[in-house]
């Protein structure tokens, strides 16, 4: 009775501490937007966020795999996404460049302290408690090879780099926390450098295609395949603790979810998250297992009914694992589906009135349709990443940028089409009275139609490749589980995104290819096709027959 | 209802070149006149006079009793029949349509009817011909639908620029006997431009000689031979003799 009476009285002094807040915060009610980058060890991350904010009731929205460090962190300024996970040393050198002295940088709670102040003042985001973990650069080399040229260091390297060649993955060359550092403090000049995409990199140092690689110091694969990490004697790398990086917009609209996720703040050294990646790239275990088992065995959440139903996914056949994912699959092909569509149809709306219109004012053509060409050569990933700053991330932004694309081969194909449509035929219209639109609507058009419809078909075409790409920036399609699994270094999974694709294409090519015999000029169609709206004289055939 | 036709001082150049200069000519109603010259002498320009093709910078040009300029030039173009030199079918529509086109612009009740009729004028069965496209005719058929669907809504006036031009030396002998039996049974103006004098004396009740857009000479096909009003026409008339002849031996 006592104990209940002192309960009570404690509930009371709660309510009332919490009643005498000036101002409760407000929640706001959306889904948090949690994201990732794309390998393995973002995308565990990005899971354990996510779970850990749905066991407190709120509700997310997971962007997986989102691009490279810029379009991540471009996404998180641009308020497109809510947090990932990132690491201070890849803050405080590949986005704010800056420079610390030595002795700083040897000291990791003096960059979190400083990559935590820039961040703030420059672009109002907030790095929160380091998760407890370092993942640095790992140069490694294969056991051999590190016993043949007596390598241990990076200054061994350096030494011995003429004779070595190099597999860096992409990003690594181009940051000055990369090859461009190691190069300046070590001297490194390896004989070759073969940019290599972070799934094969292992495969490619263990087949000995090179002979040195950039790994993370948390990779699952590095203890697998017995490699050898060289020590930064010359301590080049800056930490790089792993941390949850946050808006402030997410802290005053949902503060419960900042709360929540600072739960896992110190709670994962770098031997569990070893072994965490290790479930996740060397075993092959779904990500959302992985997650959900460490929350439990952290304390975090309670028995997840939902993470027991998905087991270690067996080493079946191609076919079994296409099967059992179909209903996934089919939502992923109808959202790509959808996407492609979309951008089409908006492209069509508006390329082929461009079209017309440049055939009236000839000096402008080529110059317009020139520069749609250049928009062509822009790289799908650059033009994706150039959207993110404007319209954020999401189907929006991958829509705008897929309709970029599909502009260029149809207005090119209405303009070319429509211009040299039977010059005869149209003068002689002309000179026998048709109006304008008359002549553009019974001549011009239907002769210009198997041009402009070569020019939809080729934008459908690129539309539906382009289109798996889109998924670098969240907007989902069959580019998820390619680029999931370019991440997790699963084929499978590549391949579960990429054949569906390629029927897709195939598909939506053939189809038009139907529209395309439809739409044909009356006199060059075929079979079955002639009898298709050849229009109201020709109903005459009786009268004349006799 | 017949048309005639009339250009009074009619003058035209593209850029620098002068292509009429201070042209006029005449072309009574149901008659034919057939314009005769060289490339560039200006024949297929006056031509195109008629229909607002071309818009002179100066001059007069009639068709009727109106001035062309004071009537829309789609309306004007329905009321004139027009064929040229490769037809200009609509590839895509098959015969019957295409000689349809001009009823069915100017909304008749039956341009099907009208179009068969004209099919008949040229001496196309129907039966035979109304559901083919055109690159199913041979050229002199295909000159032939051209022929009917310029005449399918019966206009007052028809024009004819090179007709005959693209065509093999049988059919187009036998085109030429088709047209001057179809303007016997219709009661049309036509203005025809051709650079045959052969052919101008066929199809022409009256001919008149273009040279760098002037009128070097017109009056009937006898006049121009007993009475070359140049040398240029006097050459004209040796040079087309010259080539019978050469046939005769």
């Amino acid at each position: 009775m006592r104990s209940a009476r002192a309960l009570l009285s404690l509930n009371l002094v709660i309510a009332a501490s919490l009643n005498a807040q000036p101002e409760p915060p407000r929640q706001e009610n959306r889904s948090v937007v949690v994201a990732s980058k794309p390998f393995g060890e973002s995308f565990l991350l990005c899971e354990m966020f996510a779970q850990l904010l749905e066991s407190r009731g709120l509700s997310v929205e997971r962007r997986p795999g989102l691009g490279a460090t810029e379009i991540a962190f471009g996404a998180l300024r641009s308020g497109a996404i809510d947090v990932y996970p990132e690491y201070t040393g890849t803050g405080l050198i590949a986005i704010l460049h800056d420079s610390l002295p030595d002795s700083v940088m040897a000291d990791s709670r003096a960059v979190f302290a400083h990559v935590t102040k820039r961040f703030a003042e420059q672009f109002q985001v907030r790095w929160l408690p380091p998760l407890g973990f370092q993942n640095t650069y790992a140069i490694a080399v294969k056991r051999a090879t590190a016993t043949k040229y007596h390598l241990r260091t990076l200054s061994d390297l350096a030494r011995e780099s003429p004779h070595l060649t190099a597999g860096f993955t992409a990003d690594f060359i181009g940051r000055s926390d990369g090859l461009i550092g190691l190069s300046r403090v070590y001297g490194l000049r390896p004989r070759a450098v073969r940019p290599l995409a972070p799934a094969v990199k292992y495969q490619a140092l263990v087949s000995g295609a090179v002979d040195v690689i950039d790994g993370y110091s948390t990779d699952g694969l590095l203890a697998r395949y017995d490699l050898v990490t060289l020590v930064d004697d010359r301590h080049f790398f800056p930490p790089y603790e792993a941390a949850a990086l946050v808006t402030d917009r997410l802290q005053a609209q949902i503060p419960t979810a900042i709360a929540t996720l600072t739960l896992l703040s110190g709670r994962l050294d770098e031997r569990a998250m070893r072994q965490l990646n290790r479930r996740v790239e060397v075993n092959g275990e779904d990500v959302r297992v992985v997650a959900g088992d460490e929350l439990k065995t952290l304390g975090l959440v309670g028995d997840v009914q939902a993470a027991k139903t998905t087991v270690v996914r067996e080493r079946s056949g191609f076919g079994r694992y296409m099967w059992d994912r179909r209903a996934n699959l089919m939502g992923l092909m109808l959202r790509h589906l959808l996407l492609v569509a979309l951008a089409l149809l908006a492209a069509i709306l508006v390329a082929v009135p461009l079209g017309l219109f440049l055939e009236r004012t000839r000096p402008l053509a080529e110059p317009t349709i020139g520069a749609l060409g250049v928009l062509q050569t822009i790289p799908s990933i650059a033009l994706l990443a150039f959207m993110i700053p404007l319209l954020g991330v999401g189907i929006t932004p991958a829509l705008v940028a897929l309709w970029l694309y599909a502009l260029y081969p149809i207005a090119r194909g209405t303009y070319t089409g429509v211009r040299d449509a039977d010059p005869e035929a149209v003068s002689a219209a002309e000179a026998l009275g048709t109006t304008p639109v008359q002549r553009l609507l019974w001549v011009r058009l239907p002769l210009a139609a198997p041009v402009i419809m070569a020019g939809i078909r080729t934008a459908a075409v690129i539309t539906v490749g382009a289109a798996t790409l889109a998924a670098f920036i969240g907007a989902g399609g069959l580019g998820e589980p390619i680029v999931a699994g370019l991440a997790l270094a699963d084929t499978r999974m590549i391949l579960s995104g990429a054949l569906p694709a390629a029927a897709l294409a195939l598909a939506v090519d053939g189809v038009l290819a139907l529209v395309e015999k439809m739409v044909a000029p009356a006199h060059r169609r075929e079979g079955i096709w002639r009898r298709l709206g050849s229009g109201p004289l020709d109903a005459v055939q009786g009268r004349t027959a006799g | 209802m017949p048309t005639p036709l009339a250009a009074r001082n009619v003058s035209h150049s593209f850029g620098s070149v002068i292509a009429l200069d201070d042209v006029s000519i005449d072309v009574p109603a149901g008659r034919s006149v057939a314009l005769v010259g060289e490339s560039g002498s200006g024949k297929t320009t006056l031509l195109r006079c008629f229909n607002r093709l071309v818009e002179p910078v100066r001059g007069e040009v009639m068709v009727g009793d109106r001035d062309v300029r004071t009537q829309s030039t789609v309306l004007l173009r329905r009321e004139i029949g027009y064929v040229q030199q490769h037809g200009g079918l609509l590839p895509h529509w098959r015969v019957l349509r295409n000689v349809a086109l001009v009823p069915m612009l100017q909304e008749m009740p039956d341009p099907t009817d009208a179009a068969l009729h004209a099919l008949g004028l040229v001496g196309l069965p129907a039966s035979n011909f109304a559901h083919r496209f055109p690159h199913e005719l041979s050229g002199g058929q295909r000159q032939r639908v051209a022929l009917a669907r310029s005449i399918a809504a019966k206009p007052g006036v028809i024009l004819l620029d090179e007709p005959f031009g693209a065509l093999d030396a049988i059919s187009r002998a036998d085109l030429q006997e088709s047209f001057s039996a179809m303007r016997r049974d219709l009661s049309v103006t036509t203005l025809l431009v051709t650079h045959d004098l052969a052919e101008a004396g066929r199809l022409a009740d009256e001919v008149v000689v273009m040279r760098a857009g002037r009128v070097e000479q017109k009056g009937t096909m006898r006049t121009l031979i007993s009475a070359p009003a140049t040398e240029y026409v006097a050459r004209l008339i040796e040079r087309a003799r010259a080539g019978l002849e050469a046939l005769s031996l």
